[in-house]
């Protein structure tokens, strides 16, 4: 097809190029502006009139000007071309190759927006997934085709939690086409080599396909990279048959590169200056996730941000909790405390914990046993606050032993190292053991013949 | 008529060209025939809100005008089904179209070659007019379909064909209205944003049981009344409508997924057959309708899930079935009708949001309601809205206009969820206005004790908190020993009465009677220990545990040995005021 020329730009903003008179132009399409040096940046429609078109532009908008700068249009929306050439690469937020291999050509192209999954082809995400730490394997169990992501402050160990659970993540017993898919949303270049480094040193690196925009890069690429890396994942996941974990760090990032193509579009904004329709386009990556009936692959995501202060009610937090199927959420003050991983487990929750456990994939005992441990790790948080206004000498026999679980709790249960990897019948066993510093009858949350079964009180 | 397309943003296109549009119009865009709604009508333009995805359209491209409103498809095949938001069938759109939904997939709602065994319930010559019964289809194991005179047709029964299976297009009786023939088929439509009409409006007094104990016990929604269920995320919100469409002893469900997760919609997909409906011990999806429109799929539709959802419940409330509807989440609509309204470059009202949201909500919700039919029977709409306020605070406008417009408000609350306490329905927030409206059922029902019973367990649960206040300045051994007692009983109602576990086999669901055993143990409890606590006898002294670990084991406790149970539980409470008393 020849191609059609236009040099009608009217208006040229830091990332917005506005152009007259395009009949042709369809709704997210993709297009090739042409500078006057011959550099060639893409833009994507984001409306079109019988007067002007608006393209967002992914990359630099310095140097165009409303006189020589050229666009084409591509007749196509977005696309990845996907094939096995893909694994092991390193490429950009445009998806180009950015560890000096070769351009990936592929005749299979996918559009980067994918399709929404039908409800009713979904299948029930159920398999375990044992990532090796105690806090969420039982407490917040992962399950494949879920989507479980990460609340982090800025400094707090998100990045080697990741890292971690990649490096562990597996179903017991089971040996199967498992990918990493990663994608780094605006991150700094340390962070970049961090998980590079990790992703190497475990030997995942060639299970690996990573899309990075970094920091000093152009922020409208965040807004695709996501998109890019999930349609990589359903390649593989889908076409594949694999079972791919995809991390992306950090969304806050994406957000904000929203945010500001929505102020540069002059629109209404919602909370805090973020589109109203956040939430709408947060759920188009996050629910991207999941099984397919009659297909044996599956999409796991580990998405990872940082709440801007710490706070979990931030519009990205807040939005992000509403889709996804639970969240991890990271203390500062546990992390102050030098407990490795600073998971807070009262705020933290898994949705779809209760059909990854149980008899059938890990023990029969494990749900209560976490509803319990739960119920008494609040307690004793509760005892412990109540502590700095009375002092311990006040408390009562039983809110003692609440105080002391919930400090053993934190110690041994919580904390753990870097590179240990306990299985789930370990963990499950601590935290019996954890709970018989408690009185056996306070434990109404375990069913009577399980106490019996497996609970660790010394015989009367 | 045929239109073109001048503008595309987003969701929202402007079309020029269609003469005798009308608002509300439904309009097939572009050359895929996207289903879209008209919104607005601006001089010779129509601008139009479309119910998929508007990638790849193009300027220019045609536009038809179907010349009727957004309707739904109503006969029988509803029930079992899962539709998406404008009512297209997601299991056939997967046999036709693989596990991705594309845009401009057209398919019928209801199946055109499906019969149906049609028994008449009318005669020839028979003057019968709207809402009136002409006969009944056995639509699943639960619902016996029938087939009433639509609105606005009357007349006498020229021919009425004899009992037989016939597919939902076929004419089953023609009617003669003084000249007018009329045919009647099982398939009718109706546009979604128009109320059915019924004769009259009933007063809420019969409770629509829910077999959730916070719920059945202090916080009752009434059959054809209206609930709120506002809360963070993570508090329990979706679990609550899941209980509700599984336990509540509706008639009917209409589970209406506006804007929320793929994988709950499947949850239900996969677990609703399993589960057997508590009174008859039929498979729950036999008395389900499922409206999917998840949080990816177009925001348009999202908009019109609930309207679509609401007609069908008003559809089955007309032959006289209870029908409640469940909204996960109200607020994904409202923020659909935000975005749209950005496009639309509407003046904003409060945090973004059109003006005209509270009217929305409002009309939404007085759809609900029990009502006298056309045809004389009596059925009803309970309607319960999930909102999700952001941050949990439900100072903004959905929660705070939802309120307004709902008389039950079950407030969940993110400190109780964190500590798993679930339902986290807070006691001390929530309120239903029709607990005095109902306690005169409950008392022919359930138990002439039974008003008096829960209003001494909320007194209970009030005074811990205050007590509570008091613990936290002068530390709990300052305490008088009454209110140590209180203490004492109000755990045992907030951990071993107010907590359930819907995840297990048992406690799931607790009939009524289930209930108002358990609770009136428990004050018996107070009761037998007040008399000694008044007597001089130290809390801590009570010799209760196993009383209270028997108290503990009744959530567990199947219904049929609920009284053994019982029984022990109140021997044991009389050994124990023997021994200390004397």
């Amino acid at each position: 097809m020849a191609k059609i020329e236009y040099k009608t730009v009217k208006t040229v903003t830091n990332v917005l190029l506005f152009v007259n008179g395009i009949k042709e132009a369809s709704y997210g399409e993709l297009a090739e502006i042409e500078l006057e040096d011959g550099r060639v940046v893409n833009g994507q429609v984001l409306s079109t009139n019988e007067e002007v078109t608006v393209l967002q532009v992914f990359g630099e908008t310095s140097g165009m000007d409303t006189e020589r700068t050229k666009v084409r249009f591509s007749g196509s929306t977005f696309k990845l071309q996907t094939g096995p050439e893909l694994i092991g690469r390193v490429l950009d937020g445009m998806g180009k190759p950015r560890d000096g291999g070769v351009p990936v050509y592929s005749d299979q192209k996918r559009d980067i927006n994918g399709s929404p999954i039908n409800p009713y082809a979904r299948e029930e995400p159920s398999e375990f997934i044992q990532t090796g730490i105690s806090s969420i394997d039982c407490m917040n169990t992962l399950v494949r085709g879920q989507k479980l992501p990460i609340f982090s402050g800025s400094g707090l160990p998100h990045n080697k939690l990741a890292a971690q659970i990649v490096r562990q993540a597996k179903i017991p017993s089971k040996k199967e086409n498992f990918y990493v898919v990663f994608g780094g949303i605006g991150i700094n270049s340390e962070d970049a080599n961090f998980f590079m480094d990790e992703f190497k040193k475990s030997g995942a690196m060639e299970r690996t396909i990573a899309f990075i925009n970094l920091a000093a890069e152009p922020s409208m690429e965040r807004l695709i990279l996501p998109r890019l890396a999930l349609t990589a994942a359903e390649y593989l996941a889908f076409e594949k048959d694999a079972h791919v974990i995809v991390i992306l760090v950090d969304m806050t990032n994406y957000c904000e590169a929203l945010r500001e193509i929505s102020a540069a579009r002059e629109e209404v904004p919602g909370r805090r200056g973020y589109p109203g329709y956040m939430y709408t386009d947060l759920a188009s990556i996050f629910e991207r996730a999941g099984k397919l009936k009659g297909k044996p692959g599956s999409i796991t995501q580990m998405p990872m941000l940082t709440m801007p202060s710490d706070d979990i009610t931030h519009p990205i937090p807040d939005l992000t909790g509403y889709i996804t199927e639970g969240q991890i959420v990271m203390s500062r003050q546990l992390d102050k405390n030098g407990i490795y991983p600073p998971i807070d487990l009262l705020l933290s929750l898994s949705r779809l914990m209760n059909q990854g456990v149980g008899k059938d994939s890990t023990r029969e005992d494990h749900k209560n046993l976490s509803d319990q441990l739960y119920a008494a790790y609040a307690k004793g948080k509760q005892v412990r606050s109540l502590t700095e206004i009375v002092g311990e000498d006040a408390l009562s026999e039983s809110d003692r032993k609440y105080l002391r679980f919930s400090d053993e709790f934190e110690k041994k249960f919580i904390n753990q190292d870097f590179s240990e990897n306990r299985k789930i019948e370990e963990t499950l066993d601590l935290g019996w053991e954890l709970l018989s510093i408690l009185d056996k009858s306070d434990m109404k949350r375990i069913k009577p013949e399980f106490l019996e079964k497996y609970g660790k009180w010394k015989q009367a | 008529m045929e239109g073109r397309i001048i503008s595309i943003s987003g969701s929202v296109v402007i079309v020029n060209g269609l003469n005798d549009a009308k608002m509300n119009d439904m309009l097939l865009v572009g050359d895929r025939g996207l289903v879209s709604e008209i919104i607005k009508m601006d001089g010779e333009n129509a601008i139009a809100q479309v119910y998929e995805d508007t990638t790849g359209l193009k300027l220019g491209e045609k536009v038809i005008d179907t010349g009727a409103p957004l309707s739904v498809e109503l006969g029988p095949g509803l029930i079992g089904s899962i539709f998406d938001g404008v009512q297209r069938p997601l299991d056939v759109i997967m046999k036709k179209e693989g596990q991705f939904i594309g845009s401009g997939v057209r398919v019928d709602p209801l199946d055109r070659k499906r019969k149906w065994h049609f028994k008449p319930k009318a005669s020839s010559d028979q003057e019968v007019e709207e809402g009136d019964e002409i006969g009944e289809i056995k639509e699943s194991s639960l619902i016996k379909h029938k087939v009433i005179v639509p609105v606005g047709v009357k007349g006498k029964i020229k021919k009425i064909v004899e009992e037989g299976d016939y597919s939902i297009e076929e004419v089953l009786a023609v009617l003669d209205g003084g000249g007018k023939k009329t045919e009647l088929k099982m398939l009718t439509k109706w546009p979604v944003r128009s109320a059915r009409p019924v004769a009259e409006k009933l007063p809420p007094v019969i409770p629509l049981l829910t077999g959730q104990r916070v719920i059945d016990t202090f916080f009752p929604i009434a059959i054809g009344g209206s609930a709120a269920v506002p809360g963070p995320f993570g508090a329990g919100k979706t679990v609550i409508s899941h209980q509700l469409a599984k336990w509540s002893d509706a008639d009917i469900v209409v589970y209406c997924g506006t804007g929320e997760r793929g994988n709950e919609m499947t949850e239900i997909l996969s677990t609703f057959p399993d589960l057997k409906d508590p009174k008859s011990g039929k498979p729950l999806m036999d008395r389900t309708v499922l409206i999917a429109n998840t949080s990816n799929m177009p925001v348009a539709a999202r908009e019109a899930s609930i309207y679509t959802a609401i007609t069908i419940a008003e559809y089955y409330r007309d032959m006289g079935y209870n029908v409640a509807l469940m909204a996960d989440s109200t607020s994904r609509w409202a923020e659909a009708l935000r975005e749209i309204s950005g496009r639309l470059e509407e003046m904003p009202g409060e945090e973004g949001y059109p003006a005209y949201l509270a009217r929305r909500l409002g009309e939404f919700y007085e759809r609900a309601g029990r009502a006298k039919l056309l045809g004389g029977k009596t059925g009803s709409v309970s309607v319960i809205g999930a909102v999700s306020p952001p941050g949990g605070d439900i100072s903004e406008p959905v929660s705070q206009n939802t309120l307004r417009v709902t008389r039950v408000f079950w407030a969940l609350d993110a400190s109780l969820a964190n500590s798993r306490h679930f339902p986290s329905i807070n006691w001390l927030n929530s309120y239903s206005l029709y607990t005095d409206e109902l306690d005169d059922w409950y008392y022919k029902n359930v138990g002439k004790d039974w008003p008096d019973l829960r209003k001494r367990a909320m007194a209970l649960l009030q005074k811990e908190s205050d007590i509570n206040e008091i613990a936290q300045l002068v530390g709990y051994d300052a305490l008088p020993e009454n209110d140590k007692l209180v203490l004492d009983i109000a755990k045992i109602i907030r951990e071993d009465y107010l907590q359930q576990n819907a995840f297990d086999e048992i406690d799931t669901y607790s009939s009524i009677e289930k209930q108002h055993s358990m609770l009136d143990v428990i004050m018996k409890l107070y009761d037998v220990e007040k008399q000694l606590v008044d007597g001089g006898i130290v809390v801590s002294t009570l010799e209760n545990a196993d009383i209270k670990q028997m108290i503990a084991r009744l959530r567990y406790t199947k219904e049929e040995d609920i009284k053994s149970a019982l029984a022990s539980i109140r021997t044991e409470m009389n050994k124990i005021a023997k021994a200390q008393r004397g």
